[in-house]
């Protein structure tokens, strides 16, 4: 087992290494340079654009001013941002709390939600509950999260008065209710419909059978024979949508103004500012790498049948 | 248990990870204060600014308004393009070659040290110079001695350019290489502002918290958050502030700040979605204004394209002719712009409405036009446009519009950023025309025409080149008085009539709605709100 995790935490430099080099040079490929962005529309001085250039090792060749990203990198120098002059580091710590804050809140509202409204429609496969359930989650998945999350901004801020339309202040988690649930919706949808197929199927299952044959208390047999079980294709869903909800978070934090990462990345895109692109996407990359490690393991704790050794 | 036992190693794995990359770094978004808003404070909608707050860096709109709050320069414009005197008490010029500035007295730094004729020179040299990777180091370009700090290669040979003299305390004199009769209107740039001593201790510091002469004072800037600034009660400049103080807050989309607006959360907002602009009315009643300003949107052809080689004039005209820019305006862009009358908008000085019928639409002499000058080689034109700025719409209406009238096939050529559409013009690879807008940087006809239409002319992405309008252009640039020169241009402006390097089409309006707690919304002539005029109800 440890050494199962010493190989995959091992096995993440070359990927990390892979993806920093990939994204880097898909930068580089895009058209427009963010030097000359500096000017907006009007032509640029060749002389001050040389020179920041200059300064900024852009005029390098692409594997020398990779190198150097690289091993700036490994100093903890994420590089320095060309419009703004500020230290990519700056702006990534500024970003980032505040998605996660964000995707914890929208994955914990996922998670509790989902499985609990799984295993209640589960359990009562094809009753009123379970047709209430399915209906709904149905919208949810077909609506695009920018009509719920105008809408939801519509109803409780405007009607109902409840909150403000955006989030003024990111640090206060009442404000960011209703972000989280907008972003996390469509996941929500998917964990419910998961777990309730998975655990309707599995309550069909021998072990079940023979769980309630020997007298276990129903707590038990749905508690631990059955959810754990039900549970394996949810955790897969899950790990990869933690990064999912914090990447893709672009247009919910645009609507309720949330200066996050998504926001952030969409920006530096914008700008050709290729350290500041480079380091919050391998920063999510390695959430993904983390989440996916996290979920292999997960399966050992849920299927005993799994070992790692 | 080995379930137990599992988790941990799971548990660890993650520690492990997350520990490597260090993630969960300090959170210092600062200012954790609910959001309130200090009492007599206007709030408005900006954005972040993409440069550090340096007058001589920031050329774009967010960055602008803090600094058009925080410093006030030698000279401003009034909201019709006028001159009006700021900092300076005087500037003189007999020849339009040495211009004599004299500073008027007691004006002072926000850190209370005196505005002299050294704050405005040294500060001067150190923006031009090309070291200090300042954006609008260009601006100095005029002044004598500018290759000296600002070498096309190299370093700089001097530190400062010969051109600027400091006379007394409050008198300093600035000499041109060329005489410039307009560059007293130049000199309203927000770039020709002074630095107080203190800049140059740490000028990256500066940046992040600037020290001006403006009718604002800077009290905090929490990065993606808001720029906080406060009134100063001893400004002497003509523009005093009528409110206690400005917070600029930072939304990443106009339509959620038009939302906070809505809902009172938010007191200004210059700037509406095209989902909001139907009901903009509706929501605001008379709180909802629309205001001209001097900026353009034209549709440019390139001389290299293969429609445009050696293209008469009249088929431009043509096309011209054959846009209804007045129903497109109203409809398709919800009246947010207004139809063009001439090369230059309104509120410069020097407008005329050109004497002429191009920019009027007329479908059957627009068909004579085209097929008189001989049509397009293919019939097919194509309009560049960048697909992230909100002009899909408006060219598709446009390209109809000319198609149905001339019978010339026309369809959008969509370039996913304004990046991609920008190293387009500047590669020389437009297919035909591309979208050109303009903003005035000083409300003049010339700022208009210059840089967009003289051969060589640095924005002149067009690469439109004519002997006539050169000339004219010249004799504008060398004549005697500021009023000569602006009739010269004049003059110019009737020759693009005829040669029609771009086909204008309508000017800007700037959208704002803005709060029932304020009063006294006012736009000057780039469009940007005069914040110093709010009054707080």
């Amino acid at each position: 087992m440890g050494r199962y995790v010493a190989r995959r935490l091992l096995q993440m430099i070359p990927v990390f290494i892979g993806a920093t080099l990939l994204i880097f040079c898909m930068m580089y490929a895009l058209p427009g340079d963010p030097v000359a962005a500096l000017f907006g529309e009007k032509a640029p001085d060749p002389a001050q654009v040389a020179a920041i250039k200059h300064q900024l090792g852009l005029d390098l060749p692409l594997w020398q001013q990779y190198w150097n990203y690289l091993t700036g990198l490994f100093q903890g120098d994420f590089g320095t941002q060309i419009a703004t002059q500020r230290p990519v580091a700056d702006v990534i710590s500024q970003a980032f709390p505040v998605t996660i804050r964000l995707t914890l809140f929208a994955f914990v509202f996922t998670v509790v939600a989902g499985i609990l409204l799984g295993l209640i429609s589960g359990l009562r496969a094809d009753k009123a509950f379970d047709r209430v359930v399915l209906f709904f989650t149905l919208l949810l998945i077909s609506v695009p999260s920018f009509v719920l999350g105008y809408f939801f901004q519509y109803l409780f801020a405007f009607q109902l008065g409840w909150t403000t339309p955006t989030v003024q202040n990111s640090e206060d988690l009442g404000q960011l209710l209703l972000p989280a649930i907008v972003l996390a919706g469509l996941s929500l949808a998917y964990v419910t419909r998961l777990t309730r197929t998975s655990v309707a199927e599995n309550l069909r299952a021998d072990y079940i059978r023979t769980a309630i044959a020997k007298g276990l208390p129903r707590r038990r047999v749905v508690g631990i024979h059955l959810l754990r079980n039900s549970l394996i294709p949810v955790v897969t869903f899950l790990g990869t949508d933690v990064g999912a909800l914090m990447a893709g978070a672009v247009v919910t934090e645009g609507i309720f103004n949330v200066h996050g990462v998504g926001n952030t990345i969409f920006e530096a895109l914008n700008r050709r500012e290729g350290s500041t692109v480079v380091g919050i996407a391998t920063l999510i990359v390695i959430v993904y790498l983390v989440a996916s490690l996290l979920v292999d393991l997960l399966y050992a704790v849920l299927d005993p049948r799994i070992r790692y050794d | 248990m080995r379930g137990a036992r599992t988790l941990q190693w799971s548990a660890l794995a993650a520690a492990v990870a997350l520990a490597a990359t260090a993630c969960g770094g300090g959170s210092d978004s600062g200012g954790s204060s609910a959001s309130g808003k200090p009492e007599g404070y206007v709030s408005m909608f900006n954005g972040e600014p993409q440069h550090p707050l340096m007058p001589s860096d920031t050329n774009e709109k967010f960055g602008g308004y803090v600094i058009d709050a925080l410093f006030t320069g030698l000279v401003a414009y009034d909201q019709k393009g006028g001159l009006i005197n700021e900092n300076a008490e005087s500037v003189d010029s007999k020849d339009n070659k040495t211009w004599t500035v004299k500073l008027k007295k007691g004006w002072k730094f926000h850190d209370g040290t005196e505005v002299t004729a050294k704050s405005y020179v040294d500060a001067w040299n150190w923006m031009a110079n090309v070291k200090n990777k300042q954006a609008n180091s260009y601006w100095f370009g005029d002044i004598k001695g500018y290759e000296d700090v600002h070498p096309e290669k190299g370093d700089p040979k001097k530190d400062s350019m010969e051109g600027l003299k400091v006379v007394d305390d409050h008198t300093f004199t600035i000499e041109l290489t060329d005489a410039v009769p307009y560059f007293e209107y130049k000199l309203g740039y927000k770039t020709f502002a002074p630095l107080p001593k203190s800049f140059y201790k740490d000028p990256k510091g500066f940046g992040q918290k600037p020290v001006g002469n403006g009718p604002y004072k800077f009290e905090k800037w929490t990065h993606n958050k808001l720029v906080q600034v406060k009134a100063v009660g001893s400004y002497k400049g003509s523009n005093k502030a009528k409110n206690k103080g400005i917070q600029f807050k930072n939304y990443s989309k106009v339509e959620s700040a038009y939302q906070d607006a809505l809902s009172g959360n938010l007191d200004l907002v210059d700037g509406v979605g095209p989902k909001d602009l139907p009901k903009r009315k509706a929501d605001f009643g008379d709180r909802a204004l629309d205001v001209p300003y001097a900026g353009t949107q034209s549709i440019v052809p390139t001389v290299y394209s293969k429609p445009f080689k050696d293209v008469d004039p009249k088929v431009l005209q043509g096309l011209s002719m054959g846009i209804d820019r007045k129903t497109i305006t109203k409809t398709v862009l919800q009246g947010t712009r207004v139809p063009s009358t001439a090369f230059t908008p309104p509120q410069v000085r020097g407008y005329k409405k050109l004497d002429s019928d191009v920019l009027t639409y007329n479908p059957k002499k627009a068909k004579k036009l085209v097929k008189e000058g001989g049509g397009v080689p293919g019939n097919k034109i194509w309009i560049q446009y960048n697909a992230d700025g909100g002009h899909k719409e408006w060219v598709t209406a446009v390209c109809n519009s000319i198609t149905k009238s001339t019978g010339v096939q026309c369809v959008g050529d969509s370039k996913p950023d304004f990046q991609t559409d920008l190293n387009a013009r500047q590669d020389n690879k437009v297919k035909g025309m591309y979208r050109g807008g303009w903003l005035a940087d000083y409300p003049l006809n010339i700022n208009f025409m210059q840089d967009l239409y003289k051969t060589g002319a640095s924005t002149n992405y067009g690469r439109f080149s004519d002997k006539k309008v050169d000339e004219l252009f010249e004799k504008g640039d060398h004549a005697d008085s500021l009023e000569a020169s602006v009739k010269d241009y004049q003059e110019a402006e009737k020759e693009l009539a005829k040669k029609m390097p771009a086909i204008p089409l309508w000017d800007y309006a700037a959208n704002i709605v803005h709060g029932e707690g304020i009063d006294g919304v006012k736009v000057g002539y780039d469009g940007n709100v005069l914040v110093t005029d709010i009054t707080v109800k």
